[in-house]
């Protein structure tokens, strides 16, 4: 076997087994992060089932994230909602690309659809091969899927106990999620800046009009700059 | 209205899901789509975080959550896990909050 092939087998492993120990893997460390957003959106306000709801029905972690922070921060739910549903737009691209690999059709696209994350394209599009891209999808969004609801529950469970959840911080803790799931973004000088713009017209435009505004003013430019002159696609 | 608005944002992002299996490839494969589309969560969290840290009730403010920020910056640069972050972030707003 050729050094180079030995090496990407060792990777990206190609049994179903080395997929299955990735897929619980990343199940185990979303599940983790699943009870920091129980602990923040019971923080925020919301019920348990609420929050349990937002996981099963929603599933995906920004957009979650975002719905409960944009709710902490006294935002109407409908500016929570609008700023959910922007964050999601991305997993639309993520299903393009995972349409020519998964070929669904009927009612198990209706359930694949709900797999559609980062977590579970980025598993699938490391494969070579076409039926070990499909069972890495579906093995990873098993776990992720259980893991994440569990680890909700647990969270919303555990600050629900407290007298007093916002003794623990998790009222502050919105921003530090949200930079964690930035920061992997910013990987070139673009993103960078369109950040540092964003934050800036956010801040500026906040004062001036109603919560969750500002929001939806930094979307609309933001489209606008990549429909007009964003840098050609690499 | 809580319920209502949650009800519709989980179905506006299983819609988007569905929507890139069901809808035309050539639609969304679209060079000025494939390049705006990724933007938009950039934009959408940074304006998020500054303004979930620097306002309140409308107005800009510099508090705690300031500090929070900056502890969870620290985090994510010597790359600590995401749990590891958000605890950070919320242990230095509820230590602040009983120092001072």
């Amino acid at each position: 076997m050729p050094f180079s092939d030995m090496n990407s087998a060792r990777l990206v492993p190609n049994g179903r087994n080395g997929i299955v120990r990735d897929a619980l893997g990343i199940g185990i460390a979303t599940g983790a992060y699943a009870i920091s957003f129980g602990a923040i959106s019971v923080t925020a306000g919301l019920s348990i089932v609420q929050t349990c709801a937002l996981s099963l029905l929603m599933f995906t972690g920004a957009s979650q994230f975002a719905f409960a922070g944009v709710i902490a921060a006294a935002g109407s739910p409908w500016a929570a909602a609008a700023a959910a549903a922007l964050l999601g737009t991305r997993n639309a691209l993520y299903a393009v690309r995972l349409t020519s690999l998964l070929k669904v059709s009927g009612p198990r696209r209706l359930l694949a659809a709900q797999f559609v994350i980062d977590e579970t394209t980025a598993m699938a599009i490391a494969r070579d091969d076409p039926a070990q891209s499909r069972f890495a999808f579906y093995a990873t969004g098993l776990a992720i899927f259980s893991l994440w609801n569990l680890g909700t529950l647990a969270g919303a469970i555990a600050t629900h106990a407290l007298p007093d959840p916002k003794v623990l911080g998790f009222d502050a803790a919105p921003p530090a999620a949200f930079l964690a799931l930035l920061a992997p973004r910013l990987r070139t000088r673009e993103p960078m800046a369109i950040a540092l713009a964003a934050a800036l017209v956010a801040l500026v435009s906040l004062p001036f009009v109603p919560a969750g505004v500002p929001l939806l003013i930094v979307a609309g430019l933001v489209v606008l700059y990549g429909l007009r002159w964003g840098s050609r696609p690499r | 209205m809580t319920w209502a608005a949650l009800l519709a944002a989980a179905a506006a992002c299983y819609g988007m899901k569905l929507a890139g299996l069901s809808l035309p490839q050539r639609l969304l494969q679209d060079p000025r789509v494939q390049r705006t589309v990724p933007l938009l969560p950039v934009a959408l969290l940074a304006a998020l975080i500054a303004t979930q840290t620097f306002s309140s009730g409308g107005r800009l403010v510099l508090d705690v959550r300031a500090a929070a920020l900056a502890v969870a910056g620290v985090a994510v640069i010597l790359r600590a896990p995401f749990l590891v972050v958000v605890v950070a972030g919320a242990a230095t707003a509820a230590l602040l909050r009983l120092a001072f």
